[in-house]
């Protein structure tokens, strides 16, 4: 197994660093996107809700590996060229900001009205209210579904194996190909998702503690 | 209906397990003496690799290069009113099979090399097969030289990253699943040419008009029949029976009744 990882030490860290990388600019970029869309939800125009309402709809029923898909053969025909670290990182995108609104949006409903009435009555606008009272409280009970999200996020680049993204799954794939170890490499990959995911699940926790206290 | 399928299925495995067991016994004698006796070749080819051996699905027979080369060779050999049996075999199963005696002999898109070599005696080649490459018909791509700097696509578990890097070094490898996957990202420019075995390529150029394969063969991994070690007589005896078709013309009609149509497909190295 040692040999394994001396032998393509390369390949590892490249699909370990691209990993990364799509999983940090997924991460932040679902995470502005999720809580846009919970506030159109919640929002009192009509229009606003409905667009958040398809949004959701259609980027949380669809596999991500149809949404990925799509971005990757689809896209690049008629609009716009897109490789595959592009097209997957995209992808997981859309699909994580999809389950992040509905999990800020909960947290939102989970605000008694009574709150919004109190800081609309002191003379803030909806948009002051929302953003000094409600959104404040409702980050805070947000935060384990949250961590949950993050974690599901870095598993699910391995999508970019599909697309040929050069993450950690397809080096991991390559390397099974060619030295027939399939037990060994994967067991490897395994390891390096996990020094990804066990620090920010503790993070996560961390933050949980930190900010209830 | 999962009831019937139940019902058929214990009985077949029990069939199976006396089949495999029967047939095991024969592995040892000579195989060229029990098929002049029985006047039958069973050979053991493809049923998924088009314009090689595919199923056609209205007739349920195997139809390809390879069964029709199966049949001139068992006539060439045994006389007019020999029989053929077919087997159908995968990548994984063709040489177990070959092995337990199941099949008398194996023509099914197999590479000729020194790994398997050890396991089976090979005939001589019948098919120049090798790694070529399918590109759009505007594509200005000539050979394999031309895709330095550019990006392949190819399939993982192949070994085409080796075989594109003897020529173009520089050129960028994306290795997808399989060959719809491949294909797909072809046609959405992911890449400017698709590599693998132009017989896998000549498949895929029928299917998919607007794809021409280009550059001729850049890497030789020629098709063999192989029989199980060992069974030298056999060997002998088909390849000469190989001979007899290329030279009385049969091999040369058969290439060109598959093979004639697809645009780039050079028939130059392959006929004889």
């Amino acid at each position: 197994m040692w040999q394994i990882i001396t032998n393509n030490w390369g390949s590892f860290l490249t699909g370990f660093w691209n990993t990364i990388l799509s999983s940090i600019i997924a991460l932040v970029f679902s995470l502005i996107l999720g809580v846009i869309f919970a506030l159109l939800e919640v929002a009192p125009s009509k229009f606003g809700q409905v667009i958040a309402k398809i949004y959701i709809a259609i980027f949380r029923n669809i596999p991500l590996l149809v949404i990925v898909m799509i971005f990757y053969l689809i896209v690049p025909r008629y609009i716009v060229k897109l490789s595959g670290f592009q097209a997957g990182t995209i992808g997981l995108t859309l699909y994580t900001s999809a389950f992040i609104a509905e999990t800020v949006r909960a947290g939102i409903n989970s605000i008694g009205t009574g709150q919004m009435e109190g800081a609309r009555s002191n003379g803030m606008t909806y948009v002051q209210a929302m953003r000094y009272v409600i959104l404040p409280q409702a980050m805070k009970i947000v935060i384990p579904p949250l961590g949950n999200q993050f974690v599901n996020l870095v598993k699910n680049s391995s999508v970019l194996a599909f697309v040929a993204g050069f993450d950690l799954m397809y080096q991991a794939q390559l390397i099974a190909f060619s030295t027939f170890q399939t037990i060994d490499t994967y067991i490897i990959v395994g390891l390096f998702y996990l020094i990804l995911t066990l620090p920010l699940s503790y993070y996560m926790r961390h933050l949980e503690k930190k900010l209830v206290n | 209906m999962k009831k019937i399928k139940r019902f058929l299925f214990l009985p077949l495995l029990i069939l199976l397990a006396f089949t495999l067991t029967a047939c095991g016994q024969h592995a040892s004698s000579n195989v060229y003496q029990k098929v002049k006796e029985s006047k039958t070749i069973v050979w053991g080819v493809r049923a998924d690799t088009r314009l090689f051996g595919l199923t056609n699905i209205k007739t349920g027979h195997i139809e390809g290069f390879e069964i029709d080369l199966a049949k001139a060779l068992t006539k060439q050999m045994l006389g007019k009113d020999a029989k053929t049996d077919f087997v159908t075999t995968t990548a994984n199963t063709r040489i177990p099979l070959l092995k337990n005696g199941n099949v008398d002999a194996v023509l099914a898109t197999m590479t000729i090399t020194p790994e398997r070599a050890k396991q089976v005696t090979f005939s001589k080649p019948y098919f120049p097969a090798g790694s070529s490459l399918l590109v759009p018909n505007n594509s200005k791509i000539k050979n394999v030289k031309d895709l330095e700097g550019k990006t392949v696509l190819a399939v993982k578990g192949t070994t085409a990253v080796d075989d594109v890097h003897k020529y173009a070094p520089k050129a960028r490898i994306l290795q997808y699943d399989d060959y719809g996957q491949a294909m797909s990202a072809l046609k959405a420019n992911q890449g400017v040419a698709l590599t693998t075995d132009n017989g896998l390529l000549a498949g895929i150029a029928q299917e998919n008009p607007g794809y021409k394969l280009v550059g001729g063969v850049y890497s030789n991994a020629p098709y063999g029949i192989a029989v199980n070690k060992g069974q030298k007589q056999m060997a002998d005896h088909i390849d000469q029976a190989l001979n007899e078709l290329q030279k009385n013309g049969t091999y040369d009609r058969l290439i060109k009744k598959w093979f004639a149509g697809i645009p780039g497909f050079s028939l130059k190295g392959v006929l004889k």
